[in-house]
């Protein structure tokens, strides 16, 4: 199979593109530049992200972006820890999107231990993967609104988000720091009152997009605020690695449930929403539209779990949610307090970590932001000898400069919202 | 439609002098290694001709103490993807430690710049003909490479005092460290107090 779209075609360079090419062009006639520093702390950035800006007037002439202010180590702290250990610290990767996090790591895990979890518990991990991108785009929706001075979306997306958030409560026993998979399954099974919460929310969801979308598809000062702004063009978005919905609102149709379907995603009916012209406007258009096709998955994963156990899965030994080795998962807690055997994998899993292979894998999971993706080096044994996190922020971040350049300071409030970057992810 | 490992095959044929190892497969993925020195011809010719448009990653790997080391302690690998074929390949190279420089490959996909950013920082190798090589996460003036393995877990004194970092991070509620062989808990675990300590 091959794709058929092509990224030699002939652009017309948008307003900002022509700004930047007469600046390199006359750079002696312009008048004298100032510095201007934008962050750490400044609310667009969405956390720490610095950015050094050359300006001429209004204009951004340069933007070196200065990141790093959140670098936790996170790849050196994995080396030194089982791979169990390090759920916690993916939950604190995209921390608006942790289930998502949980999920691909644990993934990466289990390529690289040659693992296929049962069906009941790809369909759990389908409906939280989703459940996270609904509340990342959220928030990714209502931030950039709030920086573009609409200040209703931004209340009205975070009362959904709250919802998310006790459902997410209700799931893992925990609203933020999730830390929901383990290797090979989950922590735990859904609870009862689960279900019928997920239903009810997923219910009246579709009202609630739409009423962003009211408030916002149309709005004359929002489009003009973010049509023909920041365009990304498609060879530029191939090559500068962009993925997620920035690099399909630039009109490429690609995502990874779709080209390399994992937790069974190929069972699933949805559409991949694409981009025509790669601006901020269609950034956010594909957001608001991956929201409505995350919520056709999520239905269509409700219909399919009754046949893998149902709610509250009335059959755990048919419908395991842990794969059948037990010398690699955590067995029950009253099979380690009365039998030996059980006892003894508790006490190895716990000290030594599960017995990896040789060999090293990479795997990457259609995140809310992107390619989130794991490169791990394994030399036998608990611990890798090297993890690596491709974090979607930190390379969609990449494009800034080139981005920036021409445009005004305060269009670029639009641009750095609608790349929806995460800096917990980017500085890891 | 070209599979992962034909076009590996395809750079074999065309460079067969700088291959070191035969392409290997593990769990679907294709690793194929190099000679350091062609990297950027054999990168060029994996996006022109085999059509990987897509850089996904670079990482750095430090092998100090394990029986790779003999091969040059570091590894940098380059995780292509294309596209059009929807394949994955993985490229190696092998980085001895007197001398850790490699050519850039950020003129053939930019996305590599930041990458070969962050390995320069992390592990310091260095790149030719990288166009702004500066630390991406550590601060500017940063005296070490934080993740070789030679750099503990903890952190180490920097010689500048009033900037940050001048005394080693303590660790508290952190990973585990602990080695089997030290006596005493207090020496061997940071955060655990001796009794005179607790009294106090």
């Amino acid at each position: 199979m091959t794709t058929h779209f092509t990224t030699q075609e002939i652009e017309s360079p948008d307003n900002a593109t022509k700004v930047a090419n007469a600046f390199e062009s006359s750079a002696d006639i312009l008048g004298e530049k100032m510095i201007l520093n934008m962050g750490p702390q400044h609310p667009s950035t969405h956390g720490v992200l610095r950015l050094v800006l050359e300006l001429d007037g209004e204009r951004v002439t340069r933007c070196t972006p200065d990141i790093g202010y959140l670098h936790r180590g996170d790849e050196k702290i994995a080396e030194n820890m089982t791979y169990t250990q390090f759920i916690p610290y993916t939950d604190r990767l995209d921390y608006l999107a942790p289930l998502a996090n949980n999920v691909a790591y644990a993934l990466a895990v289990e390529k690289l231990m040659g693992w296929d979890v049962p069906e009941r518990t790809k369909i759990i991990r389908v409906i939280s993967c989703e459940m996270a991108r609904i509340s990342s785009h959220f928030l990714g929706i209502g931030a950039m609104a709030l920086d573009l001075g609409a200040m209703t979306v931004f209340l009205y997306t975070f009362t959904e988000r709250e919802k998310i958030y006790n459902l997410s409560e209700l799931l893992t026993g925990a609203r933020f720091t999730t830390s929901y998979t383990r290797i090979g399954g989950l922590s735990r099974d859904l609870h009862v009152d689960f279900i019928p919460a997920l239903k009810s929310f997923i219910g009246q969801l579709p009202p609630k997009i739409d009423e962003i979308d009211n408030l916002l598809s149309r709005n004359k000062i929002f489009v003009d605020r973010t049509k023909d702004l920041g365009v990304i063009s498609k060879s530029d978005a191939i090559s500068y690695g962009i993925t997620g919905p920035c690099l399909r609102a630039s009109g490429i149709d690609f995502d990874l449930r779709k080209a390399h379907p994992y937790l069974g995603y190929e069972n699933y009916e949805f559409d991949v929403p694409i981009g025509s012209v790669g601006d901020c406007y269609d950034r956010y258009m594909c957001r608001l539209e991956e929201m409505r096709q995350s919520h056709k998955i999520i239905v269509q994963a409700l219909k399919r779990l009754d046949s893998f156990g149902g709610d509250t899965n009335s059959d755990p030994a048919q419908f395991p949610i842990f794969v059948p080795d037990a010398k690699s998962v955590p067995p029950g807690k009253d099979l380690v307090l009365s039998k030996m055997e059980e006892l003894i994998h508790h006490f190895i899993l716990s000290t030594e970590g599960i017995d990896a292979p040789e060999g090293e894998i990479y795997f990457g999971a259609e995140n809310p932001k992107g390619e989130l993706g794991f490169y791990i080096n394994s030399r036998k044994g608990g611990t890798p000898h090297r993890l690596k996190i491709r974090a979607p922020s930190f390379v969609n971040l990449s494009i800034l400069p080139h981005l920036a350049k021409g445009h005004l300071v305060s269009d670029l409030t639009a641009i750095l919202g609608s790349l929806d970057f995460v800096m917990g992810e980017c500085d890891r | 439609m070209t599979t992962s490992l034909e076009a590996a095959q395809q750079i074999v044929e065309k460079f067969s002098m700088y291959v070191t190892a035969q392409p290997r497969e593990f769990r679907g993925e294709i690793t194929l290694e190099l000679d350091r020195h062609k990297i950027n011809e054999v990168c060029l010719f994996a996006r022109d001709t085999l059509k990987f448009d897509f850089l996904v990653d670079i990482s750095g790997v430090d092998n100090l103490n394990t029986p790779l080391e003999v091969k040059g302690r570091f590894e940098l690998v380059y995780e292509l993807y294309s596209y059009s074929h929807r394949i994955h390949l993985r490229l190696k190279v092998r980085i001895p430690e007197e001398k850790p420089l490699v050519s850039t490959v950020s003129d053939i996909w930019k996305t590599a710049d930041w990458h070969e950013r962050e390995v320069y920082d992390m592990l310091g190798i260095k790149f030719d003909q990288h166009p702004d090589l500066r630390r991406i996460l550590m601060w500017d003036g940063y005296p070490y490479y934080p993740l070789r393995k030679d750099f503990p877990l903890a952190g180490k004194t920097t010689d500048l005092p009033e900037v940050a970092f001048s005394k080693p991070a303590p660790l508290e509620g952190g990973p585990f460290v602990t080695e089997p062989g030290h006596d005493l808990v207090h020496e061997r675990e940071p955060r655990a107090k001796t009794f005179e300590e607790v009294k106090e």
